[in-house]
């Protein structure tokens, strides 16, 4: 079962073309990573999947992208679809506020009010979230005041607080240390079971490590998406051997 | 070593006289500074000796007490009675008001410069809010009085000289303090937070007010903090609209005129001679303290910002 089809999907910004012909299925409940050099378009199309790109002026977008059969881009509504489609950034970026106004915020908007219901969202995405335990007694203090890996593991509470279907992952652990990055990937597989996830990941063995699909994009252009043991073992194209032997990138 | 340009080598050049030359420039560049610096503190400093050499032996002959308290501002009765209460409460009314008035507007303005203004409606806005930061207050009291004065006089009853006239008057001067320190601020926030809202399915609207807006709270308080200080401060337009009697009031009186503390000392300086004079620099001694615990309270909100 595919969570997302993208069919011959073309993006600009102004007269710069950043993707070329992308057509990728990305299956339901199992982890698919975009892997290539910087400036390939990872970012690009992670963030076409939940419409980001609508914030960019001059973003525009050709082809399609279907999830669950729906087209994304064609008259629905884009709050409704980012509630569906999570995302957590690159960097840690949790609100100026207490740790509970940060988790509460997205259940909040989406018009919960109740205390009761709300206390026990916080404590379930903390939960899921790996983080319960070290924040349980800190739910009132402020966020900023975290570790970056507690802060980043608080933004991906924070994404699972409104129930999405999926979580897009952008470099979620390139600004974290070795200890942090190893609780983030274990989180990762972890929450495969209740969630399609999509990470856009610089370390290769990460990919390895986590992904089940691996897609290896350059130029703009995707070049190889197949799964990921068969991509990094017997590569069909020369320049994604090129790229996982580190012999460019 | 560089190449010199030819016939441009000096002959004559050693390394004493070009360490002394720059020693110069740089020694002359601090004296420079230094005495800038100095001139601005010598200001302050001269201002703050000379108000409280005069004005503080008025205080002790009066009493403190009965200056901060007293209710009855009758400098030509004698004995006369020197109390500024009333002054002290017009000037808190009023910079309420001001406040009731002019910080809604002005954040609502800031925001919706920062956030949802389309680019053709700013390049008008922001010059306009520019310009309306440099009117000399005389012309803000002008316009008070042609068209606030009637306004109110005509809807709401009264002659229209009021603390409610001041109020809106004050309101609106100190929008463009509140409007430009506030839309910094909310710039200043990072794209990231924002997206992270949109990113949990927030409208463009909650994400601004639920999230940037209370991440720029610290730089909207200062704004705040700096309108009072105008507020408190302004003198001339205010004398111009806002009836000056010297007379207590109570809050539910605001369609009756009052005087502020600045008023208090324009109107009466230029025939005050003796102690009725040493108690009008004794009410420039409280508004400068006034003005002082704002000045801390707005360095205290920018110290926790930048934390
Ligand atoms: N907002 C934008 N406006 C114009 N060009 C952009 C914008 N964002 C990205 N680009 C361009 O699009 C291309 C792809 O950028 P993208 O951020 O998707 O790369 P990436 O693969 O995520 O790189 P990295 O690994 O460095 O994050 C780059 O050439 C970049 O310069
Ligand atoms: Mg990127």
């Amino acid at each position: 079962m595919n969570k997302f089809s993208i069919k011959n999907m073309n993006l600009w910004y102004r007269d710069f073309q950043a993707l070329h012909g992308i057509n990728i299925e990305i299956p339901a409940h199992q982890i698919t990573a975009f892997i290539g050099p910087s400036g390939c378009g990872k970012s690009t199309l992670i963030k076409s999947l939940n419409r980001m790109n609508d914030l960019v002026e001059g973003c525009r977008i050709e082809g399609e992208i279907l999830l669950d059969g729906q087209d994304i881009y064609g008259g629905i509504d884009v709050n409704a679809l980012r509630k569906r489609v999570g995302m957590v950034f690159q960097k840690p970026n949790p609100f100026p506020m207490s740790v509970y106004d940060n988790i509460a915020y997205g259940p909040r908007t989406h018009g919960i009010k109740s205390k009761f219901k709300l206390n026990e969202i916080v404590e379930k995405s903390l939960y899921d979230a790996a983080i319960w335990d070290e924040l349980k007694d800190r739910l009132k203090k402020s966020a900023l005041s975290l570790s970056g890996g507690q802060q980043q593991r608080l933004c991906i509470a924070r994404a699972l607080s409104v129930q999405p279907d999926v979580l897009l992952m952008d470099e979620p652990t390139s600004a974290l240390d070795p200890i942090s990055t190893a609780k983030i990937e274990e989180l990762t597989i972890k929450l495969k079971k209740d969630y399609t996830i999509v990470i856009v990941t610089h370390n290769m063995q990460q990919a390895v490590r986590i992904s089940d699909n691996t897609g290896f994009f350059l130029l703009g252009e995707m070049i190889e998406y197949s799964d990921t043991e068969k991509l990094f073992s017997i590569p069909k194209d020369k320049r994604t051997e090129d790229y996982i032997t580190g012999r460019f990138g | 070593m560089g190449q010199r340009p030819l016939g441009k080598a000096e002959p004559n050049w050693s390394f004493e006289r070009w360490l002394l030359r720059g020693f110069n420039r740089e020694f002359a560049a601090k004296i420079l500074f230094a005495t800038s610096a100095c001139a601005a503190i010598l200001a302050v400093g001269l201002i703050c000796v000379f108000l409280f050499i005069q004005g503080l032996p008025a205080i002790g002959n009066i009493g403190i007490f009965n200056f901060l308290t007293g209710t009855e501002w009758r400098p030509t009765w004698t004995p006369p009675l020197f109390g500024i209460l009333p002054m002290i409460v017009g000037s808190l009314y009023i910079t309420a008001g001001a406040i009731f008035f002019g910080v809604p507007v002005g954040i609502f303005t800031a925001v919706f410069m920062a956030k949802f203004c389309p680019r053709f409606v700013y390049v008008v806005l922001k010059p306009a809010v520019n310009l309306l930061a440099g009117i000399p207050s005389v012309v803000y009291g002008y316009f008070g009085m042609v068209v606030l004065v009637p306004f109110v006089r005509n809807h709401f009853g009264g002659n229209g000289n009021s603390i409610l006239t001041a109020s809106l008057l004050l309101g609106m001067m100190i929008l463009p303090t509140i409007i430009t320190i506030s839309e910094s601020a909310i710039r200043a926030i990072p794209q990231e937070m924002y997206g992270g809202a949109v990113a949990l399915g927030a409208s463009h609207e909650r994400a601004t007010f639920f999230v940037v807006l209370p991440a720029a709270k610290s730089g909207v308080m200062a704004s705040i903090v700096l309108g009072i200080g105008r507020a408190v401060g302004e003198t001339m337009a205010v004398r111009m609209v806002a009836g000056n009697q010297a007379v207590m009031r109570m809050p539910h009186e605001f369609l009756l005129g009052a005087r502020t503390l600045t008023s208090n000392v324009v109107i009466e300086l230029g025939y005050a001679y003796g102690d009725h004079r040493a108690a009008l620099i004794a009410t420039g001694v409280v508004l400068f303290v006034f003005i002082l615990l704002i000045n801390a309270l707005f360095g205290m909100l920018k110290k926790r910002g930048d934390n």
